[in-house]
């Protein structure tokens, strides 16, 4: 119990005179260690009954100083940090970082690389739906669907591992391309994969889309309306799910997806229902992009990194026998390499919303300044308005629905 | 509209908001292919609704501060707005001192809230007419701003459990001083012209005049 509320006077209730009940507002830590807060998350909840009066989020308890950790950094050494934002799809954060570099360098990676890095942004975007979409249920009181949901994560995470060699913070993007190319065979077995995904996915909606309690614990709660979703500096599923057809991926194209092909799902009344329905069918969405891609991948050989080794490190069989290769590569890991005097500030559709790193560059081979901007910020800074009014258990739900991570608010 | 926008678009519109603007807005630089608008911080409400009414960039993406110690105003408040309508997207930077504070936006835009808030906490940049300028990301109790230049990169106190007290307790940090490796060679960017100056460069300088 936190507050400062007093106890109400003792009042005999038997007397004529007392007509009201006294009525005192109880004050509830909702966390830090709530299984149903999604990580390290203390709500101060002040409730009038059951009814939800005011919601004071107290955050800051994942801060680890990323800002200031990569101004003393250079840009290559920092680029592991993304992963460790939002740690449920660790390759789209990566993807920004490097974005905002490239843009500063002037530098475009080669096409093989940009769609390594749609397929693996799209691989990313599964991945955490399937997260948010089954413990959403599951903050509702569904034990199945995260126990069939992470089956395929799990695979997905394999295919991270083939990539880069860890099965989340994969530090696999590089400025310039993507650390290493994909064998063939996981190109095939991705494609493989994406053939049997969508009977998972009804497999999972079959389970919860008509599912009675879901829809009387999501249905009509946390409505956004559109105009509040631009109010609120909303993106991503929070603004698709009120209607508002605005995807980075395809107003702001990046990568290699202005030649996909794919839906952008809107939802329709902008309740947590929709926000739920905009995810199931955003997974289905990437499953059709991660399949062209790979149809792409596999018909498009090519270099996968620029080959300017001021930029990128030479490769291991190079620095054996040359001496060039072996200074690049020294000077690279000691000093890294300059960006010009600038500001850029690059984002990316990443599955929460829109990721953003605002680098200030001062002409040396750290940066100035580096802001991230993630998504998950403003949604959780709408707790507050959006439950007032609300029952106590639909702060789970609404809190399930804005797709939380702490690894990015917090920084 | 088109993505991305060209340089010749952006400076046109850069020019185009400075005149209408009337002082609220009084600089517009593009680079990297980004709209870099600057104004006056006392102004800055009427700025960013001017931005918001007549330009329509309805959402403010980002704000955050920047430190820049050796300049007399040394923050710079930057405001990151996208116009999802037109595509496009400004940034609005005002540069303020440790007194002065810039005035609250977050009449103009709500989510601005929580952004002033962190600004407040890692830079001590105060914010004039906000509702609720608590600290946010650092600790209960926390002391300085720690996106600061001159804060330590180690901080001043550190956090363990102590096994005979039986509970957490703060003391002054023991650790060794953070270890910042000056690797910059001083040739690398000269090609490029922005190399850091070396000592008796200037004697170059004097030499061509």
């Amino acid at each position: 119990m936190t507050g400062d509320n007093t106890p109400a006077a003792a009042t005999d209730f038997f007397a004529p005179e007392a007509a009201e009940t006294p009525v005192r507002k109880f004050n509830i830590n909702f966390g830090p260690q709530h299984p149903a807060a999604h990580g390290v998350l203390r709500l101060v909840l002040e409730l009038d009954g059951e009814v939800v009066e005011r919601v004071d989020p107290h955050i800051g308890l994942l801060h680890r100083g990323t800002e200031k950790l990569m101004e003393a950094r250079p840009y290559q050494q920092t680029i592991p940090y993304m992963d460790r934002l939002d740690y449920v799809a660790p390759m789209n954060q990566e993807h920004a970082y490097c974005l905002a570099i490239e843009r500063l360098l002037g530098v475009t990676p080669p096409y093989r690389a940009l769609l390594i890095r749609t397929l693996y942004d799209e691989i990313g975007r599964i991945l955490n739906h399937l997260l948010n979409v089954t413990t959403q249920a599951m903050d509702v009181g569904a034990l199945t669907p995260p126990l069939w949901g992470f089956e395929p994560r799990e695979q997905l995470m394999v295919f991270y591992e083939r990539a880069s060699g860890a099965r989340m913070h994969a530090n696999y993007y590089r400025v310039g391309g993507v650390r290493q190319d994909l064998p063939e065979a996981l190109v095939r077995d991705i494609l493989d994969w994406c053939d049997g995904f969508p009977r998972i996915c009804d497999d999972i909606e079959g389970l919860i889309t008509h599912n009675r309690i879901f829809k009387q614990r999501n249905v009509d709660i946390g409505v956004v309306t559109r105009e509040e979703a631009i109010e609120k500096s909303f993106s991503g599923v929070m603004v698709r799910g009120s209607g508002i057809p605005w995807d980075l991926r395809r107003s702001q194209p990046y990568a290699a997806y202005d030649d996909m092909e794919f839906d952008v799902p809107l939802g329709v009344n902008g309740d947590c229902y929709d926000r739920y329905l905009c995810r199931m069918q955003e997974m289905r969405e990437s499953t059709r992009i991660m399949k062209q891609c790979c149809e792409r991948l596999l018909k498009t050989p090519g270099p996968v990194l620029i080959e300017d080794n001021k930029i990128t490190a030479p490769r291991r069989g190079e620095m054996k026998r040359s001496m060039e290769s072996l200074i690049h590569h020294f000077k690279l890991f000691t000093e890294g390499y300059r960006t010009p005097p600038g500001e850029v500030y690059a984002c990316v559709e990443a599955p929460k919303g829109e990721f953003g790193v605002y680098l200030v560059s001062d002409g040396t081979n750290k940066p100035y300044r580096a802001k991230i901007r993630a998504p998950g910020y403003p949604h959780l800074q709408a707790m507050d308005w959006l439950n007032r009014g609300h029952m106590l258990a639909d702060v789970s739900a609404i809190l399930g629905s804005l797709d939380i991570v702490f690894g990015e608010i917090d920084r | 509209m088109s993505w991305p926008a060209s340089e010749s678009e952006l400076s046109k519109l850069g020019k185009a908001i400075v005149k209408e603007a009337k002082g609220l807005i009084t600089g517009a630089e593009v680079a990297f292919g980004e709209l870099t608008l600057t104004g006056p911080a006392a102004r800055v409400v009427e700025a960013l609704t001017y931005l918001k009414d007549a330009q329509g960039f309805h959402q403010l993406i980002d704000l955050c501060g920047a430190d820049y110690p050796e300049r007399p105003l040394r923050f710079d408040v930057v405001y990151h707005l996208l116009s999802m309508t037109k595509n496009r997207r400004v940034r609005l930077k005002v540069q303020t001192d440790e007194d002065t504070a810039v005035p609250s936006v977050v009449s103009v835009f709500p989510a601005a809230d929580w952004f002033e808030r962190e600004t407040f906490d890692m830079y001590g940049v105060f914010f004039d007419g906000h509702p609720d300028l608590r600290r946010i990301l650092t600790d209960y109790g926390f002391h300085g701003h720690p996106l600061r230049k001159d804060f330590p990169m180690t901080g001043y106190v550190e956090v363990r459990y102590d096994d005979e007290l039986k509970r957490v307790v703060y003391e002054p940090v023991k650790s060794v001083e953070w270890r910042n490796w000056d690797f910059l060679s001083p040739w690398e960017g000269v090609e490029k012209g922005f190399a850091p100056i070396l000592p008796g460069d200037e004697k170059s300088g004097e030499k061509a005049k």
